[in-house]
């Protein structure tokens, strides 16, 4: 049994390794290719990050992470809300217009900002999952159209709010007051830079969904449906009310995005709120495979090639687009890596099935699958 | 049972991630990019008399080699590099970035030796903010935007209603339908001078003229400036409308308007660059005209002003007097109107005619 799991332990191992592997290969290939320096630009990626660059890349992955979470939660009830990104946006606006009010005071008031994020969040993804149960419309379609939808709402919405900015290019809303500014925490020393303040948020999220998916009930039934949901029904899963339940969830999950973003560093939603913020979480959670942990090493990951961007182009000399190429290039190994590490771990379990069939039955096991 | 599921879901997945991501970064420019990604960096022009003079660049989403606003801010820094032997470096900012990103630019730029930082486009006004004031030896030249000063900062912008009003002119001239379009990146007061100006400069000349307009993407969602689909797409709804000339505010999805007008055989017009001779060859021949911005004059000027130790913060206006914009001739396709623009010109610089900008 020991040595049964010890080849489970290296098949799970194999399929990162080998992903990261493929995408090494692939994108030396595209450097050769595109005749850019390939061992500068190595080099360049593999140079350890300077403390202040440590600190950027913290503050990605802590944005990252939360997205990531929630489209995994999606994930596992097998759901693919595509919506983040809108649902993100949405909420992100909502909390801010709500906390630029200044209706409480301090803490109180980031709470309140909070609270109106996950409701916003929450209804604007329980939209698609009313039209999946009572209309049949598929989330990923109805999710997509809904970021589009939320971009304009959003867009006509921001410059109803707006404050004056006496021509300035960026508009946004009003900004917080001071005493609802998470202040940074100063993690790593002798950098200006601070990590957000609501990186516990990020953590408790993270617990949240773990408890929650691996420890209770509802977890179970989640899990169970997104597995086999003829299975789900036959122990009694409500599945409809299953599905409503776990896009609001993630929606919520997804409201909670953009707040170190809105509460640590820009204090009001405008126009240079950073975007796409919902599809670099579909990536990692992919990257992650769902998992608590391995979404927060990807999110880590898909932070540090962001930030290494800068540096391929000012120390290697070679294109912004580079990175978005090497991005992509790791989804599509782990993909990849994922599928053949489990064709292979099928194949090895069969033939072991096999070898026991046949010196339980001395018999050769015919036609047995290789 | 699970893990085979997610397995099956993951592959779906990658299907949809990778069409969310085209959809949302919309693949950049889809055209060869010339010297990409700072082929030019580091190479030097003539050998300065005194100490070498390092400019940084720091470009918007695009890039060199988006044939259009980023481009023509890369020209004033060849022309610095030609003519005041500059070394440069170049850097371009990646769809969906984060502001530490930005920031994190101009800072590695200025680390790597680089002391005048040029920062093209108004997204980098937080992160010039906040990196002139943490170096206050480096000069920042900040295009497009007053929204960070500093008494190391200085503010290059451009009238650019004021080439609009030209160029609406020439649509309006030009228009045989009486229906003229007007394609934007991404609605920003700053492109929202570009349509007012372009308007004003139609209605001048033919009050009854009809103009469609059509936004590209809505802030924060900046990719409108580099998505030669959506600006495709814009200007094929117009050409189909009736619309004969379009005139695009839109960066790098511009080659869509000109790939939409040469498939309808109408008339587009370039912005930012005179784009009758940056754009794809195949597609020069819609071009009526552009309205240049010459980001290159001003970050030329910038640059020199650095040199010749003139560098003035504040606030540096460029307009059609100062040559900062124009409507281009190449193609010789206004070439029978040209009397016409360049007497609104004259009244524009003689303060006769007053421009809207909003």
């Amino acid at each position: 049994m020991s040595r049964l799991q010890r080849r489970r332990v290296l098949l799970a191992l194999a399929a990162p390794a080998l992903a990261v592997v493929v995408a090494f290969v692939v994108t030396s290939l595209i450097l050769v290719v595109a005749r850019d320096p390939v061992g500068q630009v190595w080099a360049t990626l593999l140079t350890p990050p300077r403390p202040r660059l440590v600190v950027a890349i913290l503050n990605g992955a802590i944005v990252y992470y939360v997205s990531a979470v929630a489209v995994a939660i999606g994930f596992r009830m097998n759901l693919f809300n595509i919506g983040v990104d809108g649902q993100y946006r949405v909420a992100a606006f909502a909390a801010a217009v709500v906390a630029g009010q200044a209706w409480l005071p301090g803490p109180l008031n980031v709470a309140l900002g909070l609270v109106v994020a996950m409701l916003a969040g929450g209804l604007w993804a329980g939209i698609a999952g009313l039209l999946r149960i009572y209309r049949g419309v598929s989330e990923v379609i109805s999710t997509i159209m809904l970021n589009a939808i939320a971009t304009f709402l959003v867009a006509y919405l921001l410059r109803k709010a707006a404050v004056d900015g006496g021509g300035s290019n960026v508009v946004s809303t009003r900004p917080l007051p001071d005493a609802s500014r998470v202040p940074g925490l100063p993690l790593v020393p002798g950098v200006s830079r601070e990590v957000y303040g609501l990186v516990f948020l990020a953590v408790l999220v993270g617990l949240v969904y773990w408890f929650v998916l691996s420890r209770t009930r509802f977890g179970f039934d989640l899990r169970a449906t997104g597995a086999s949901e003829s299975a789900a029904v036959a122990s009694g899963v409500d599945v409809r009310r299953m599905v409503v339940t776990s896009m609001i969830l993630s929606g919520m999950t997804a409201g909670l995005v953009g707040m170190p973003l809105l509460f640590g560093q820009d204090y009001a939603y405008g126009s240079t709120f950073q975007p796409g913020l919902g599809f670099a979480g579909i990536a990692i959670a992919l990257l992650g495979r769902n998992h608590p942990v391995g979404i927060a090493f990807a999110a880590l990951l898909w932070a540090y090639l962001d930030q290494q961007s800068n540096a391929l182009q000012i120390t290697a000399g070679v294109s912004d687009k580079l990175v978005g190429v090497i991005q992509g290039v790791i989804v599509l190994s782990v993909v990849i890596a994922y599928e053949l590490v489990r064709r292979g771990g099928v194949a090895l379990e069969q033939r072991r099935v096999a070898s026991l069939l046949d010196a339980s039955s001395g018999r050769p096991a015919e036609g047995a699958p290789a | 049972m699970l893990r085979s599921t997610f397995l099956r879901q993951a592959t779906k997945v990658a299907a949809v991630v990778a069409a969310g991501t085209l959809a949302l970064s919309a693949c950049g420019s889809s055209s060869p990019t010339p010297g990409a990604g700072g082929t030019g960096a580091g190479s030097t022009g003539g050998a300065p008399a005194g100490q070498a003079l390092k400019v940084g660049m720091a470009y918007d989403v695009g890039g060199r080699g988006d044939q259009s606003f980023n481009d023509s801010a890369a020209s004033g820094l060849d022309k610095a590099k030609a003519e005041l032997g500059a070394q440069g470096k170049e850097a371009a900012a990646t769809t969906g970035e984060p502001e530490s990103a930005r920031e994190e630019r101009l800072q590695q730029l200025i680390d790597a030796g680089y002391t005048s930082i040029v920062a093209v486009g108004f997204a980098y006004a937080p992160a010039v903010k906040k990196i002139a004031a943490d170096n206050p030896d480096v000069k920042f030249g900040l295009v497009d935007s007053t929204d960070a000063t500093g008494p190391n900062i200085e503010n290059i912008t451009f009238a650019e209603q004021e080439g609009s009003y030209l160029v609406g002119a020439a649509a309006a001239l030009k228009t045989k339908t009486n229906v003229i379009g007007f394609v934007g990146g991404v609605q920003t007061a700053l492109i929202k001078k570009f349509e007012a100006g372009y308007a004003a400069g139609a209605k001048a000349v033919n009050p009854a003229v009809q103009i469609q307009v059509k936004y590209l993407t809505q802030p924060p969602d900046f990719s409108g400036f580099a998505s030669v689909d959506k600006g495709k797409a814009a200007a094929e709804g117009m050409y189909q409308q009736q619309a004969d000339v379009v005139y695009h505010a839109a960066g790098g999805s511009g080659g869509g308007v000109f790939q939409a007008a040469k498939a309808a055989g109408k008339l587009a017009i370039g912005v930012d660059s005179d784009q009758a001779l940056t754009a794809d060859a195949a597609v020069r021949d819609v071009i009526l005209t552009s309205m240049v911005k010459k980001v290159d004059v001003g970050v030329f000027d910038f640059i020199k002003s650095v040199k010749d130790g003139t560098f003035k913060a504040g606030t540096k206006a460029f307009d059609l007097k100062a040559g900062g914009v124009d409507y281009s001739t190449t193609g010789g396709k206004v070439d029978d109107i040209k009397a016409k623009l360049d007497d609104y010109k004259a009244k524009i610089i003689a303060g006769e005619i007053k421009v809207p900008s909003a």
